[in-house]
């Protein structure tokens, strides 16, 4: 009998710590992409609130709390991450299990702004993108999903296919604002 | 460039990724050959002011928008999902 053994996608390159700032690997128990149907959104998003106590959120928006959260992920779709998602749910939108297609990352630290600003194009000012926003945007040339958890946090889901090289680009940001903050 | 995308917001060109004219949103209904299947495949003006083109939101919603811009001045002028130009919802 063949024994599979669950691994990490990230296996020995993660935690990073480089000048104060860390890089860690997040676990969600499930990932659940939910896509309404064509008029189904409000009653999608009450059917679950029931289930899991928080809807499904505005564009470049999240609902919930930390291990019970949906983060809008897209035109028509949000991704629920953390808990089981019942199946009666799938009368008003697609449900596709999605948990080992993903990786996601927590960076955390002072100035984590300032590593994010050499990886994607999105306007991160603290002003601007605050606790709980969302959005859908680029690390380097690799599509992701941004979610800002606290003031000095960032949660970042990448495809588990490129999760080696995720963590190289973190690196060599995090090397390059480290070495800046040295010089001044 | 920046394209203000209507779900995402502002944001830069790079993660966009342009189509072509608006026209490849008639496709014409006939099934056979005719002019209109020419029209809708080859023939485009090249115009020196506001055109209007489809650009795919590919590193971001995954909309397809409806972009009127000016190819002189790279100004964007209007943004709208396809999908709400199609459903005249825009």
């Amino acid at each position: 009998m063949v024994n599979l053994v669950s691994k990490s996608p990230v296996d020995g390159l993660v935690p990073l710590k480089i000048n104060g700032l860390s890089l860690t690997e997040i676990v969600p128990e499930q990932v659940t992409s939910v896509a309404p149907y064509a008029g189904q959104e409000s009653a999608a998003s009450e059917a679950l609130t029931a289930l899991i106590g928080a809807g499904i959120p505005a564009p470049n928006r999240s609902t919930g709390r930390d291990g019970a959260r949906v983060i809008w992920t897209g035109a028509g779709q949000a991704m629920v991450i953390g808990p089981v998602v019942d199946p009666s749910l799938a009368q008003h939108a697609a449900l596709t299990d999605q948990s080992d297609a993903w990786v996601t990352f927590k960076l955390q630290g002072q100035g984590v702004e300032e590593v994010l600003a050499r990886l994607t194009p999105l306007d991160l000012n603290p002003g601007v993108f605050k606790t709980g926003h969302a959005a859908r945007s680029q690390l380097g040339h690799m599509n992701a999903v941004f979610l800002k958890v606290a003031a000095d946090a960032f949660e970042i889901m990448i495809f588990r296919s490129m999760a080696r090289t995720a963590v190289h680009e973190f690196e060599i940001a995090m090397k390059a604002v480290a070495a800046r903050a040295a010089l001044s | 460039m920046r394209i203000k995308c209507p779900l995402c917001g502002d944001r830069d060109s790079r993660e966009f990724t342009p189509m072509g004219h608006e026209t490849y949103m008639n496709r014409p209904d006939d099934e056979g050959w005719s002019p209109a299947w020419d029209n809708y495949l080859h023939l485009r003006d090249n115009p020196a002011g506001i055109t209007r083109e489809m650009w795919y939101h590919g590193a971001g919603c995954t909309s397809w928008l409806r972009v009127e811009r000016d190819t002189v001045t790279h100004d964007i002028l209007r943004v709208e999902l396809a999908a709400d130009v199609k459903r005249g919802n825009s």
